[in-house]
């Protein structure tokens, strides 16, 4: 079975040849027709804006709940901020993501209207994000808790205070610590930032789906997706290989062997 | 604000719409279970076995079910089938023989990482008492492995169990499904998404908590 790329280079009007490939997407062709070609990138686009923004959401929601289930106990607000970390990890975890998107889609937005003025694209977001969020929460708190416990009672006996002592000694090293693990949890938020297309969102499952029915050319499309979400998950890979190099602390966390901290 | 209505949530909602979703989810996450891990450990065994001509292809395999997203593989698998054995498939089985190939990707990593955490001295022992390769695995390596690995299987069941909601997107008829069909009927959605979320939530909560014992209890014995 041969392939046939030239359906990239097809009209998603007519189904014809266009000029060029790239006509709308770069205003080669004057007035042409967009080509799957075109289309597959705004999909693309489409894909990254809502795993983008998702993972924004996940990685600021997960690092302050994660931060708070590790609290220590100093009174009444304490426990109850460590409760409510942890009732927001066991809700978010324990829901599957389609249905979470779908809450936020059909749900939320009858009882919180603000929301209705939102794209559909951002309720997908949030809904990966918070979704994230539980699952990088665990690995922050994770991290904080592999930290020596010297470290916190070294704070302590300097007479920093709770939020100093996480401020200056303990989320510096742990935040460290947590980007490998950090590192998977976002390339899987690109993963399941495919579950938009069960909302109408116009991203690259959806483009999938769609284009696979109109130009019974399934293979090619699916493989052109599945090399850009593949594209994508590398590329976060990389960026987060790039901070992880970047910000080590000399002596530290070196790549071979993340428990190298207990010197 | 709107008010719900929640006078459907009855017997009647279930049997008529949920429980044959939710027979099918649990059908799938067993069958899925029980082939994942057995292909797993094959997929395991070749990427332990240390000869290129088995490790190359099992390793390609379990990278790239696991670079693609689950609801790609879906489609893939929906669209591949019927091109190889030249006649369509309905969506139960798609979604059947999909979640085999791709859970056995995800046990195989478990299974590795299971085996590799038995002492080498065991293997040693095994082939000192003269057993061969198959033996040796099957009655000394395997049976401790899979003790190490119970607690880590189970969690990916329940990661598992909440992956098949993705059959959605070729149309199976699982829980989700139930719930959605039931809220178009009773034109109540909003009321029936909700039932959906705790449902899921009841059941995978549950289950995490089960795990949490047992993993409790093999770490003591151990």
């Amino acid at each position: 079975m041969a392939l046939d790329l030239g359906v990239f280079c097809k009209s998603t009007l007519d189904g014809e040849v266009v000029d060029h490939c790239f006509s709308a997407l770069f205003g080669l062709g004057q007035n042409a027709d967009p080509s799957y070609l075109d289309w597959l990138m705004k999909a693309w686009g489409w894909t990254l804006a809502v795993a983008g923004l998702g993972l924004a959401i996940a990685l600021v929601l997960g690092a302050v709940m994660g931060t708070l289930r590790t609290l220590p106990d100093t009174g009444r607000s304490s426990r109850l901020l460590v409760r409510l970390s942890t009732a927001w990890v066991e809700l978010f975890r324990n829901i599957p993501i389609l249905v979470q998107v779908f809450l936020w889609y059909h749900v939320i937005p009858s009882f919180v209207l603000p929301l209705k003025a939102l794209p559909s694209y951002w309720l997908v977001s949030i809904a990966l994000g918070f979704f994230t969020s539980a699952r990088i929460a665990e690995q922050v708190r994770a991290g904080i808790q592999s930290l020596p416990s010297g470290q916190r009672a070294a704070a302590t006996a300097l007479g920093l205070t709770t939020a100093q002592s996480y401020r200056y000694i303990i989320l510096p090293m742990a935040l460290r610590i947590v980007i490998p693990p950090l590192t998977s949890e976002s390339m899987n938020l690109i993963k399941n930032s495919s579950v938009a297309f069960a909302v109408s969102v116009p991203e690259l499952t959806l483009f999938a789906m769609q284009a696979q029915e109109e130009t019974s050319h399934g293979v090619e499309i699916y493989l052109a997706v599945t090399a850009l979400y593949a594209l994508s998950a590398f590329s976060v890979n990389r960026v987060m290989a790039l901070i992880e190099k970047r910000s080590r602390v000399p002596g530290f966390i070196t790549a071979s062997n993340d428990a190298a901290l207990a010197h | 604000m709107l008010s719900l209505d929640l006078s459907f949530y009855n017997w009647e909602l279930f049997t008529n719409y949920i429980l044959k979703g939710l027979l099918f989810s649990i059908q799938l996450t067993v069958l899925a279970t029980i082939g994942g891990i057995v292909f797993g450990t094959f997929l395991a065994l070749m990427r332990l076995s240390g000869r290129p001509s088995l490790v190359y292809p099992a390793t390609f395999y379990v990278n790239t079910m696991r670079s693609i997203p689950l609801v790609m593989v879906i489609l893939w698998f929906f669209l591949l089938i019927p091109m190889l054995i030249g006649r369509p498939i309905g969506a139960d089985l798609s979604a059947t023989i999909t979640f085999i190939a791709f859970e056995a990707a995800f046990f195989s990593e478990i299974v590795r990482a299971g085996i590799q955490s038995v002492p080498k001295g065991q293997t040693y022992a095994g082939e000192a008492l003269g057993m061969t390769y198959g033996q040796n695995m099957y009655l000394v390596v395997l049976p401790q492995a899979f003790r190490n690995m119970i607690p880590v299987f189970m969690t990916q069941t329940i990661i598992l169990f909440q992956d098949t909601s993705l059959v959605y997107a070729i149309g199976a008829y699982d829980l989700l499904k139930g719930f959605e069909i039931a809220g178009k009927n009773y034109g109540r959605p909003i009321e029936t998404y909700i039932l959906a979320a705790a449902t899921y939530f009841v059941i995978c909560f549950t289950l995490s908590k089960v795990v949490r014992r047992i993993q409790a209890k093999v770490a003591i014995v151990r």
